[in-house]
């Protein structure tokens, strides 16, 4: 897969926030061990004129504003999200509009849960590979719902990141990707239900770190690395608790993945939450830096990529779009009686 | 009556076992005591099984037949029968087992207790569990075991001074023997700081004064003492089996922090083994909550009441105290899959009379005494068993 990879990327996370501690209070909750207790200090929250097609649409555009490719040149939009405005019809089309990708264009909408970006920088991957399309755009965001009072409102937020993906001017080279997939019943929302469920703590061990350590140890075995080739590392992030554990488990260090740890501040973006992290890597990678990124989505499966960041990285105007650390730092509180009307927790038929 | 023997015991790893289903876990056991025995299918007489509620944790109720279908002997016809008393029915499950051997009927009978707890929600299981209380008089207003023994912790404290600390003691002790076992679910050690700091669950109690949710089975093959040297040369008699109930709500006991039936089977048991108290050496009592153990200790006489907590607190009962109490972690540590509960308390017992308990071995062990309760009280087993 020589030299096929990412020639650029983009971010977007909404500037609001809303800290685990005045959610706590709500609910007559300690926020002080919920916070220490998920890693999780605050979390992202969509404005009332946000949603997934809107941050894909910044997120795109970010990436864009990087590089000099013709929106015209891309030749594939996949979105993953579990929180596509439209049950049916494409976020991809309103982003490839927004644009100006249209009309020569494939489109689909993915859903993997937390993973579907991933997936979609995998099928952009073997499209350019194959030689269909020239670039390819692959974004993962959400604005993920969780039921009031529920466990998931701890952590629930909202962002994404995309990547387009080519062979020319790549930055970052994907020397190989795989993928790790179950039918494994974790976490769930069935059609027309308004929040998903969950399977308590059948989401850690059976379902996250099963995924994520067989993916991860595949990956390696086949490219024959181990942990310490790596300077940076980024695991799925649902709180800031299992991927601090998980590469503990893998052999990777604190200081690997510390850069691409973002959920402590924003919150879990499910569909954006790794690919967030890999854009935060990229802002600060250099030349020759190799990063590992494996992503996990409920239901159950992962996917591993192995990079190289190439010497590319230096001519990309990294400057001409925020990076995840200015995003993180821009931010305006909101409290819980703002954050229930703007997510629509109070309405009524 | 017949004297009765342990000639074989089988246990599962305790824990959450998403990859076993309730039939393996049952099976596993199962076949680990048969190959202990040495026994063959054929020679079962019958078989007991304690399941407090597999219908509601796992969809399956008619059990007993699954059991011996699931351990592969439908073509004996084995009668198979399933006990149910709430958290005691595995031990409840022993002594139908013991009686049938007692009274003349039966020659070899495997006993086994199962309980498949994760396969719910947290707050399925919580409302499961309820429904061993009242469900008229407790469980309808909102009542919860763990609100039901926060109260008696309350009175305790109340009435004989027992404190946070002393509670929070238990857990510390059985978390120090689980560590030790391999078979627990949580195998390391807590402090009283780590208790007293956990997350509130029902004050007084909080979640490291709770027994966990659990997945496990356990098996023992029970056999005629007189036929048992066939099979093993060091049999573990079973030299008392007591039982008795109380009221199945709380709040009409003639004092809550006492456990009647907990007196009323131990006077039972102590008569049949013709034993007083100073003669046991160890004991595996009914630790879901911490002051669960604290009680039992006081209703089976092992101290005075009023005194479980400085009894703890002046280490009486760990691994090297005069009378060591939970060697295997307990239900706090081992874990608590309800029906197997009290078959497992019997594998304890008779691993560490057989001198086979490990890095939790009691030295010189020879008489033990297991304690398995229902509910909050209304229901209590007892067995004590001998190193032959």
């Amino acid at each position: 897969m020589k030299d096929i990879g990412i020639v650029s990327y983009g971010a977007n996370i909404p500037r609001l926030r809303i800290k685990i501690d005045e959610i706590a209070s709500v609910w007559g909750k300690n926020g002080e061990t919920i916070s220490k207790g998920l890693g999780i200090n605050e979390k992202s929250v969509p404005a009332v004129d946000q949603d997934t097609a809107t941050i894909s649409v910044e997120s795109a555009r970010a990436a864009l504003s990087r590089c000099k490719i013709n929106p015209k040149e891309i030749g594939a939009i996949y979105i993953g999200s579990e929180s596509h405005p439209y049950a049916v019809k494409p976020t991809g089309t309103i982003v490839g509009e927004a644009i100006g990708a249209t009309p020569d264009l494939m489109v689909a909408d993915y859903e993997f849960a937390c993973k579907a970006g991933t997936a979609a920088i995998q099928t952009c991957t073997a499209l350019v590979k194959s030689e269909m399309i020239k670039y390819g755009l692959a974004i993962g965001a959400d604005t993920s719902q969780a039921a009031p009072g529920d466990a998931l409102e701890f952590s629930a937020s909202a962002g994404g990141a995309a990547f387009i993906i080519g062979k020319e001017d790549v930055i970052a080279t994907i020397n190989h990707t795989l993928s790790y997939t179950t039918d494994t019943p974790d976490f769930w929302r069935r059609a027309e239900r308004k929040y998903p469920s969950h399977g308590g703590r059948f989401t850690g061990e059976p379902a996250y770190f099963k995924h994520i350590t067989n993916c991860a140890t595949n990956l390696m075995n086949k490219m024959g690395t181990k942990p310490k080739d790596y300077n940076y590392a980024i695991f799925h992030q649902p709180n800031g608790k299992f991927p601090v554990s998980v590469s503990k488990k893998l052999g990777f260090t604190y200081d690997q993945i510390k850069q691409g740890l973002i959920v402590p501040f924003i919150g879990n973006t499910y569909s954006g939450a790794s690919m967030v992290g890999l854009a935060s890597v990229l802002d600060v990678a250099k030349p020759g830096d190799r990063i590992f990124l494996t992503s996990y989505g409920s239901g159950a499966g992962s996917d591993s990529f192995d990079i190289t960041v190439t010497d590319k990285i230096k001519n990309l105007a990294r400057n001409k779009a925020p990076t995840i650390a200015q995003m993180v730092e821009n931010k305006q509180y909101i409290d819980y009686g703002t954050y229930a009307k703007i997510t629509d927790l109070l309405y009524w038929e | 009556m017949r004297e009765v023997a342990v000639i074989g015991v089988g246990l599962t790893k305790f824990g959450e076992l998403w990859d076993k289903s309730f039939r393996q876990l049952i099976a596993e056991a199962g076949s680990k005591a048969i190959l202990d025995s040495g026994i063959e299918g054929k020679d079962i007489d019958a078989m007991y099984i304690g399941s407090m509620s597999s219908g509601r944790f796992v969809g399956q109720e008619h059990i007993g037949a699954l059991v011996a279908d699931a351990s592969g002997f439908s073509h004996l016809h084995i009668p198979a029968t399933r006990v149910e008393g709430a958290c005691a029915s595995g031990g409840l499950a022993v002594r139908e087992g013991f009686l049938s051997i007692a009274s003349g009927m039966n020659d070899i009978v495997v006993v086994g207790g199962i309980e498949k707890m994760n396969d719910v929600a947290g707050a399925t299981a919580t409302e499961t569990l309820a429904m061993a209380a009242d469900q008229e008089w407790e469980a309808f207003f909102g009542a919860t075991f763990p609100g039901l023994y926060a109260m008696i912790a309350m009175k305790h404290m109340h009435d004989y001074g027992t404190t946070r600390e002393q509670l929070a003691q238990v857990a510390v002790k059985n978390h120090k023997n689980g560590a030790l076992n391999p078979y627990a679910q949580y195998q390391h050690e807590i402090t009283v700081e780590q208790v007293l700091k956990a997350a509130p669950v029902a004050y007084p109690l909080g979640l490291f004064d709770c027994s966990p949710v659990t997945d496990g089975a356990a098996s023992i093959v029970l056999c005629a003492l007189d036929k048992a040297k066939k099979y093993t040369d060091k049999p573990v008699k079973i030299i008392a089996s007591g039982q008795a109930s109380d009221t199945l709500a709380l709040h009409t006991r003639r004092d809550i922090c006492t456990l009647d039936a907990t007196v009323y089977a131990a006077k039972m048991a102590y008569k049949q083994a013709n034993i007083a108290v100073k003669d046991i050496d160890l004991a595996e009592v009914h630790d879901c909550f911490t002051i669960a153990e604290i009680c039992a200790i006081e209703d089976l006489g092992f101290v005075k009441k009023g005194e479980g907590g400085k009894a703890v607190e002046n280490k009486i009962t760990t691994l090297d105290g005069s009378l060591p109490v939970n060697t295997s972690g307990g239900l706090k540590s081992k874990g608590h899959p309800v029906g197997a509960t009290g078959v497992a308390q019997i594998v304890e017992i008779t691993q560490q009379l057989k001198g086979e308990a490990g890095k939790r071995q009691v030295k010189d062990a020879k008489i033990g005494l297991t304690h398995n309760v229902g509910g909050s009280g209304a229901t209590c087993v007892i067995h004590i068993l001998e190193a032959d």
